[in-house]
């Protein structure tokens, strides 16, 4: 078995998860739009669901709409706001540190006639709320700024920054996506109008999400069809999705002892990681140190391709990530490195490693020697080999 | 137990080359995908986005049913330099650029043999190509493929002994159609792709759009002259000339013309009838041997200065300070300064060197 340290890519369904939500593909498959009986037992599982995960968020039930997940969240969110409001101003905040699902939803938003200010970050990767604040116009609607940054771990000030929407009359939309694994998601102290999850990053299965959708917040639908989830969101609800994510999403917050315990435990993993990898000259932690989400250890290496780092500690038993779940090949180094003034160069040396539950502290240990291997036959290979080019 | 790398191309050539790695399970095979250059995405947004163009698709597609691990090793920046950019410096400097030789010189068994090597802590690189390696004399060696249709040493003369001991190539003794035949045995969703013709970087075949891109060349018009520097017409750009091209002057003449040479100092294209563009020897440079060395000083051997292009018995003589000279037992028909001339004994590919500007000798019949 290899060892698993890809808990921001996606993670493993818990196996009460899949129970609970095995019945609802099996005997209990109605729709829950139907009138009859297998209808209404469908109904009843999504009522519940969705009660479920407004309790969590301190939120009511209508103010919570299933999606596929967390990029259709995120597109719902910002699109469906700036569009809604579009007659009152066509501006948008955001910063440059977004996942790709809202970075790249503001540039489509762009291309149609809306300006999109994208605020800078500091070189840990935090947005400064008061650059939130000068960014704000009289023609700003929405504001979408990402609550912990999958990439590099850094966590925002988000309840600072929502106070600062509040108190300018604009929409607050965070992408709680990688943060709702570990951070509390209570939707007012966070001053949230919107807010996006998904399912698999916290132990639920893919294909499903929500978005936090405060009431009064008026969204333009980017999905047409039947009257699903009070107009916002057409098409026959994903009943078993629901059902599991609801588990999941309780499985990790009903406890709030039990689930800052969790953080302590993963914290130290991954601190130990961050010890063991930075006694190696040329690695560095990207991201706040402090400030960060609790799984996350991601680090900048000089003098090997991630990619190539990546796939040689896979054909060791590590499972790691540059960054994000790219597997294209892609040469374009991340935005949110760029965005933190790293250069293009230094960016593709990263390496991201994501603890989860059932990580141990064997596994750490052990994926910290095979990267240690791994790193020194990288770059003793590469420099063996420029010896040999210069020569 | 080996590691050997499996270059995959999404073509059906190095799927086969994969899957008969991975069928000896004394072989530990890890299919690799090269990205050489950005690929454009389907969705209209983002004209570079994170996604993978369909031949890697299929690559990885041929590794799950072949049952081998599958990464994509990034080569842009190195490809872009040492492939696409000489390209371009080659058309500029009035010669014939050899793209596909320097994929393999440069990526191909340089990038992906050491890079991924180190990654992949293998032993060997393997591709598709038509060829064999065998040792003979205590020297590694590089044979012709047993399909003599699709041999392809004469894009591999630049490997010297270092990279054949590290290199296997699966398909050399088998033809064709029993390449095809295997892959639709094993079910591989290659198996009736359709042979590659152009060049892997130079959509519809249009690399004027490349110059201007890479280089910022536009293209300037200037004289076509024939030997005696008369005036016959006016071109685009020199660099948008090859030795031995026909089509595209837009001259009219009794005879059908052909580029004999391509003057980028004075933007001149040199035309003249066909038999004007044979000749009976030139000079080229920057020679390699397989063997590491050259058979002798002087030695006989057999020529071949385009892919597929016809044999000749030839002399070389070796001129030193990286210069042969090559003279043939009968004329050659428009050697281009910066393709290859490839030198066989047998079924052996011996090595070669680049054709060199100016160095063409008349043919005798043509004198």
């Amino acid at each position: 078995m290899p060892i698993y340290l890809d808990h921001a890519a996606t993670t493993p369904t818990d196996p009460r998860v899949v129970d609970a939500m095995l019945p609802y593909l099996t005997e209990h498959f109605g729709n829950p739009s139907s009138i009859h009986a297998s209808g209404r037992r469908a109904r009843q599982a999504l009522d519940e669901a969705r009660e479920t995960v407004a309790r969590i968020l301190g939120a009511q039930p209508r103010e919570v709409v299933f999606t596929s997940g967390g990029s259709e969240a995120d597109n719902l969110a910002i699109k469906g706001a700036a569009w809604a409001a579009s007659a009152r101003g066509r501006h948008i905040v955001t910063s440059g540190v977004e996942h790709k699902a809202v970075l790249h939803t503001c540039q489509v938003l762009e291309r149609q006639g809306f300006e999109v200010t994208y605020v800078g970050v500091d070189r840990l990767g935090r947005v400064d709320p008061e650059a939130v604040r000068a960014a704000i116009t009289e023609r700003t609607t929405v504001v979408s700024i990402v609550y912990g940054q999958n990439e590099v771990g850094t966590l925002q000030p988000i309840a600072d920054i929502g106070g600062i929407c509040r108190e300018r009359g604009v929409l607050f939309h965070t992408d709680a996506v990688q943060a709702a694994v570990s951070q509390p998601l209570d939707v007012d102290r966070l001053g949230v109008d919107l807010l996006s999850l998904s399912g698999h990053k916290l132990y639920g299965p893919k294909g499903i999400g929500a978005l936090f959708v405060r009431r009064g917040t008026s969204l333009l639908p980017q999905l047409q069809g039947g009257a699903q989830e009070r107009q916002r969101r057409a098409g026959t609800e994903n009943v078993a999705g629901a059902v599991a994510f609801a588990v999941a999403l309780s499985l990790v917050h009903d406890d709030v002892a039990a689930r800052d315990r969790q953080n302590g435990r993963e914290a130290d993993l991954r601190d130990g990681l961050i010890d063991r990898l930075l006694t190696l000259p040329g690695v560095a932690l990207s991201g706040d140190p402090d400030r960060r989400l609790p799984n996350n250890a991601s680090f900048l290496i000089d003098g090997v391709d991630g990619a190539d780092l990546v796939a040689a500690l896979d054909l060791a038993g590590v499972e790691t990530s540059t960054g994000s779940a790219c597997a294209s090949g892609s040469t374009d180094p991340s935005h949110v490195l760029l965005a933190m003034g790293v250069g293009p160069d230094r960016a593709r040396g990263a390496l991201r490693l994501t603890i989860g539950r059932d990580t141990t502290d064997g596994e750490v240990k052990a994926a910290g020697e095979i990267i240690v291997d791994c790193l020194a036959r990288l770059r003793g290979d590469r420099i063996a080999l420029q010896a040999t080019a210069s020569a | 137990m080996a590691r050997i790398v499996a270059a995959m191309s999404g073509g059906v050539d190095s799927s086969v080359a994969a899957a008969l790695l991975a069928a000896d399970a004394d072989n530990e095979v890890i299919g690799v995908w090269m990205r050489t250059h950005p690929d454009r995405g389907e969705g209209f947004e983002h004209k570079r986005s994170c996604c993978s163009p369909d031949a890697a698709d299929d690559a990885r597609r041929v590794a799950q049913i072949v049952g081998i691990p599958f990464f994509i090793l990034n080569v842009e920046r190195q490809f872009g330099e040492r492939v696409i950019d000489a390209f371009a410096d080659e058309y500029l400097a009035g010669a014939t650029p050899n793209p596909c030789q320097a994929c393999n010189q440069y990526i191909k068994f340089d990038e992906l043999l050491n890079r991924g090597l180190a990654a992949y802590q293998a032993q060997q690189v393997a591709t598709g190509h038509y060829a064999r390696v065998e040792i003979r004399d205590g020297r590694w060696r590089l044979l012709r493929a047993a399909d003599a249709a699709k041999d392809q040493t004469y894009f591999l003369w630049v490997l010297g002994q270092e990279q054949l001991a590290a290199t296997r190539f699966p398909l050399g003794a088998l033809t064709k159609p029993r390449v095809r035949a295997i892959a639709a045995d094993l079910g591989l969703p290659t198996a009736e792709k359709p042979e590659s013709q152009e060049i892997c970087f130079v959509p519809a075949g249009d690399y004027r759009a490349l110059l201007a891109e890479r280089r910022a060349y536009a293209g300037a018009p200037g004289p076509i002259v024939d030997a005696r520097g008369e005036w016959l017409g006016t071109h685009s750009g020199y660099a948008h000339y090859t030795v031995g091209q026909r089509h595209g002057l837009g001259v009219a003449r009794g005879t059908p013309l052909y580029v004999r040479e391509v003057r980028p100092e004075t933007n001149e294209v040199v035309v003249g009838a066909r038999d004007d563009v044979a000749a009976g020897g030139f000079v080229a440079v920057d020679p390699r041997f397989v063997a590491g060395e050259p058979p002798g000083a002087r030695f006989e051997a057999t020529v071949r200065i385009r892919h597929r292009g016809a044999e000749t018995p030839c002399e070389v003589t070796m001129l030193g300070s990286g210069r042969l000279a090559v003279e043939t037992a009968a004329p050659v028909w428009a050697p281009a300064p910066g393709q290859a001339a490839v030198f066989y004994r047998g079924d052996e590919c011996l090595g070669g060197a680049r054709i060199s500007r100016g160095g063409a000798r008349p043919s005798a019949s043509a004198a």
